[in-house]
């Protein structure tokens, strides 16, 4: 009892102190809401005062490297995970203390998630729908996920793929409120990947609030009205997706191969501007020439860089994608910006660290 | 809810460009009112029937758990039968075949291998596998839950005591009884072994930490009790402290009451007690019921929550 009034009184502490309600939230408060929650495995923090609130209606992305603590995160907001510190609320009541209603109106698709059993697919969605009160049709669900001729078929002689998709016709059946999707799309192949997200548009239709984590990032921009990176257990940024890294984030960055062979790299608002400056300068068409608009996997991986603490892997492995990014063909090019800027292109320092400067400022890449 | 069969995502080209994605909307279509939860009777007959239907379709344990103790009575009573009966009298009257009293151990084993080790092994592997987990997630109570592991254990333990029954009559000529009042000591006795047995392998799966070594850690004590417990020896001829770790644990009590129900008066007198004992029977296997209840609802756990 102690334990547990102790606990209660440091909810209502972090409820005051973060601004956020442990009460219902009303109609038009936030569907999941994260106050300060930290997890702690010993001393070693997996989740670090992570705070964020995401409104009903809302398809939220969490974004992070393989043991970020995404999915520590969905576990305590789903209450099979619970924090060391702070709170969390979904639909108005902190997941520890689910009642049937309140599962009832929660889907969750883990990224770990059982041996079917030796039913079919028709009897595993069949009787799920069976537990739920609002539940879909089965049949309909069955064939949403792409499933509608291995209906009948054992679900564990269905391939990894096509077993993710009972996972996420289970997590599905009983028309969620809210739908925590841990890593759904692992193991589809393209085809199933765009049914996939043909299925959660319509839920987004149906104003189903959905937090996603995922590593495909073009799944995250399609579908997520905001994102959040995680790394190294803290939320290093939230955005939307068009705003993620900040607005430097996104300068153009010019790619050429020098007379030297040495391969330079500039990020400027005025990319047409700066080619020809290159190429009044060096009098002729300069090689391997690119003018690239960072991804959101540039972005990103510049993100969870910061994120990782310089970590020496980390680095390594930003580097080259950058690398293979600005190889790629999306050669954008309609800033307008008379202001000519430059920052570094070592991708471990700040994109937000603008020096304006007159004068391209190029260094040799990595 | 709309299907995305014809939506755009099939089009491939949509996949190059940058999501636009849809602004977060309240308005979405009214969603359907709130209907009450399903019943939690009604939802644990579907689990039991669900349960069964998986359990018949699982060929290993159909065969370690459901038809084992019809095989052990079928070698036990192949492998003695050229010794006669025993129990009988100087004269040589009375007494009972070999089967006989095979088939009353074998009961009571049956009552053990479909509760305790069946349910111990099952719920320890749905954990360690996340089913659990994910029924968790569902609005399905525990308790309807728990109908659909006992109908389950009640549904398969009655079919297999049918067929122990069944071979033992029809295989070795074992004479079942005709009164009434023995098949209705059968029938408490095992309703209630079986409910004990099935609590009990609710309480050991909480024991394995992986699936893996849930075998390994509900096998041992059930094979052990049978040992003990006159299931496979001869009860009477176990020494006296034997006896009496045995007499702590229920299956000593499920086998002592299988014998009132199916063997002749005089056995009795065999019995530690020189009685059949039924209302001892009764209380100590109440009491196991008891703790059964308590320590399935303090150890039980969708997941373990870390």
């Amino acid at each position: 009892m102690a334990v547990s009034a102790f606990r209660w009184c440091r909810r209502q502490w972090v409820a005051r102190n973060t601004g956020v309600m442990t009460i219902s939230p009303g109609p038009d408060g936030p569907a999941i809401t994260l106050a300060g929650i930290t997890k702690r495995y010993g001393t070693r923090p997996v989740v670090s005062d992570v705070s964020l609130a995401i409104p009903a209606g809302e398809t939220f992305a969490l974004l992070g490297p393989n043991g970020a603590g995404k999915s520590t995160t969905v576990g305590m907001l789903t209450g099979t995970v619970r924090p060391s510190a702070g709170h969390t609320s979904v639909l108005g009541t902190d997941p520890l203390r689910a009642t049937r209603a309140w599962k009832s109106r929660v889907g969750v698709v883990r990224q770990k998630t059982g041996e079917p059993g030796p039913y079919t697919v028709a009897e595993l969605v069949g009787h799920f729908a069976a537990l739920y009160p609002n539940p879909r049709s089965p049949e309909e669900v069955i064939a949403a996920v792409g499933l509608g001729s291995h209906a009948g078929s054992r679900v564990g002689k269905l391939s990894g793929g096509q077993q993710r998709r009972v996972d996420v016709a289970l997590g599905i059946i009983g028309s969620p409120e809210v739908l925590f999707l841990d890593e759904p799309t692992t193991g589809f192949d393209p085809a199933a990947r765009h049914q996939f997200w043909g299925l959660i548009e319509s839920l987004q239709a149906e104003g189903t609030t959905i937090l996603l984590t995922t590593h495909y990032l073009e799944e995250a921009a399609r579908l997520a009205h905001r994102a959040g990176v995680i790394a190294g257990g803290e939320l290093v940024a939230v955005d939307t997706i068009d705003g993620l890294g900040g607005p430097e984030a996104r300068t153009p960055v010019v790619s050429w191969r020098d007379e030297g062979g040495v391969r330079r790299r500039a990020r400027t608002h005025a990319p047409s501007a700066f080619v020809a400056e290159l190429l009044a300068e060096t009098g002729g068409e300069p090689a391997e020439l690119t003018v690239v608009r960072p991804t959101l996997e540039d972005i990103y991986l510049d993100l969870i860089a910061e994120g990782a603490d310089a970590d020496a892997d980390t680095d390594a492995d930003a580097d080259t994608d950058t690398d293979a990014a600005a190889a790629g063909t999306n050669t954008t090019n309609t800033n307008t910006n008379t202001n000519t800027t430059t920052t570094t292109t070592n991708t471990t320092t700040t994109n937000t660290a603008a020096h304006p400067t007159a004068t391209r400022a190029e260094e040799p890449a990595a | 809810m709309n299907t995305p069969t014809t939506s755009k995502a099939d089009k491939a080209d949509q996949a190059a460009q940058p999501a636009q994605p849809p602004q977060p909307t309240q308005a979405g279509p009214a969603r359907k009112p709130p209907h009450p939860l399903p019943g939690i009777l009604r939802t644990g007959a579907r689990r039991a029937a669900f349960e069964i239907r998986g359990y018949f379709r699982a060929g290993d344990t159909v065969f370690f758990t459901f038809l084992f103790p019809v095989m052990m009575l079928v070698i036990f009573s192949a492998a003695f039968s050229s010794q006669g009966n025993i129990g009988t009298a100087a004269d040589g009257s009375g007494g009972v075949s070999i089967a006989t009293y095979y088939m009353t151990g074998m009961l009571a084993a049956g009552m053990l291998l479909s509760g305790t080790q069946g349910l111990g092994i099952d719920i320890a592997v749905e954990k360690s596998e996340g089913t659990l987990a994910r029924l968790g997630a569902s609005p399905l109570s525990p308790v309807s839950y728990f109908i659909g592991k006992f109908g389950q254990v009640l549904v398969t333990g009655t079919v297999q005591a049918a067929l122990i029954l069944l071979v033992a009559r029809f295989a070795f000529g074992v004479e079942l009884p005709s009164e009434p009042g023995r098949w209705l000591t059968f029938a408490w006795v095992f309703l209630l072994g079986t409910a004990v047995a099935a609590l009990l392998g609710v309480a050991l799966s909480a024991v394995p930490r992986t699936g893996k070594s849930a075998t390994a850690v509900v096998l041992p004590p059930v094979l052990i009790l049978q040992f003990i417990s006159g299931v496979y020896l001869q009860f009477s001829m176990l020494p006296e402290w034997l006896q009496n770790i045995a007499s702590v644990f229920p299956l000593r009590w499920m086998a002592q009451g299988m014998r009132a129900a199916f063997l002749p008066e005089v056995f009795a007198t065999a019995e530690p007690a020189g009685e059949w004992g039924l209302g001892l029977v009764c209380a100590v296997l109440v009491g196991w019921l008891i703790a059964g209840v308590a320590l399935s609802a303090l150890t039980f756990r969708w997941s373990r929550r870390s």
